[in-house]
């Protein structure tokens, strides 16, 4: 199965920024569908980066974050060809992880 | 004299197997140490109380603890008008020194917090992501720097909402 997260993790210098696209409908149970129930919240908690084993960038969500969640952000001391490692885990215990090599 | 030798051997072997038990505690305990602490910034909690809270003030308390003064030094990327409620860009971004976490709220959402991070060291102190807006709101941006917090505020209006059917 495809994996529902896409990295993109560019060095240059010093520094590599970080783009990611995770695959999650982000349900903030406000919505109702079209029989006018409501949809129960379903939502991604905690995305976690890590490089070299390290946690570089820890993400704290609400169902505020919009459906198909995007971000983006940068840290120092990764190299072409480190390994980057992407994972979540949303309010119904589901998680997906991803390795990527920073380009 | 032989039982002396014996004595001897019996008193080496055992220097020798309490200085591999002392290595190897040292070891444990190092490598023990080495793990709480790479696996403490991520195993902090979800906070997730302050994702219940309904007021910007309350949210920014529950999770941090304390109140934010506003600071030029806080910058808040968000567009004047989003057509789209379902997906605004919101970039934050802070020249402070030692920032350690970023917090984005939403004033008018049923709950005000929308996204937390924090910010490991040789992390930049700039994210970007997209968010949910019922409807026009001031969004907060909130930057813990060297243990204070600073925030920067800009009102966005919205022509169609993203949280409701």
């Amino acid at each position: 199965m495809a994996s529902t997260i896409r990295v993109r993790a560019t060095a240059s210098g010093d520094s590599t920024e970080v783009q990611a696209l995770i695959q999650h409908p982000m349900d903030s149970g406000f919505v109702k569908n079209a029989k006018g129930e409501l949809i129960p919240p379903h939502y991604i908690q905690q995305v976690t980066i890590e490089h070299g084993g390290k946690p570089v960038f820890v993400a704290d969500w609400g169902p505020a974050v919009s459906k198909d969640p995007y971000l983006k952000f940068a840290f120092k001391g990764g190299k072409k060809g480190d390994d980057l490692k992407v994972s979540w885990t949303d309010n119904k215990g589901a998680s997906d992880t991803l390795t990527a090599k920073i380009q | 004299m032989k039982s002396s030798i014996w004595n001897d051997a019996t008193a080496s072997r055992r220097a020798v197997l309490q200085g591999i038990a002392v290595v190897a505690v040292v070891g444990f305990t190092g490598i023990r140490f080495g793990m709480t602490e790479a696996f403490a910034a991520v195993n902090d909690k979800y906070p997730e109380e302050a994702f219940k809270q309904k007021s910007e003030a309350d949210a920014i308390k529950s999770l941090y603890g304390k109140t934010a003064e506003k600071s030029d030094k806080v910058k808040l990327d968000a567009p004047e008008i989003a057509e789209n409620g379902a997906v605004v860009p919101v970039s934050v971004s802070s020249s402070l020194p030692d920032v350690t976490s970023i917090a984005i709220l939403v004033t008018e959402n049923p709950n005000t917090l929308a996204a937390a991070y924090r910010i490991l060291p040789g992390t930049a102190a700039s994210v970007s992501n997209r968010l949910k807006m019922a409807k026009t709101s001031n969004v907060i941006a909130v930057v813990e720097a060297g243990g204070k917090l600073y925030s920067a505020t800009k009102e966005v209006k919205v022509t169609v909402g993203g949280c409701g059917g």
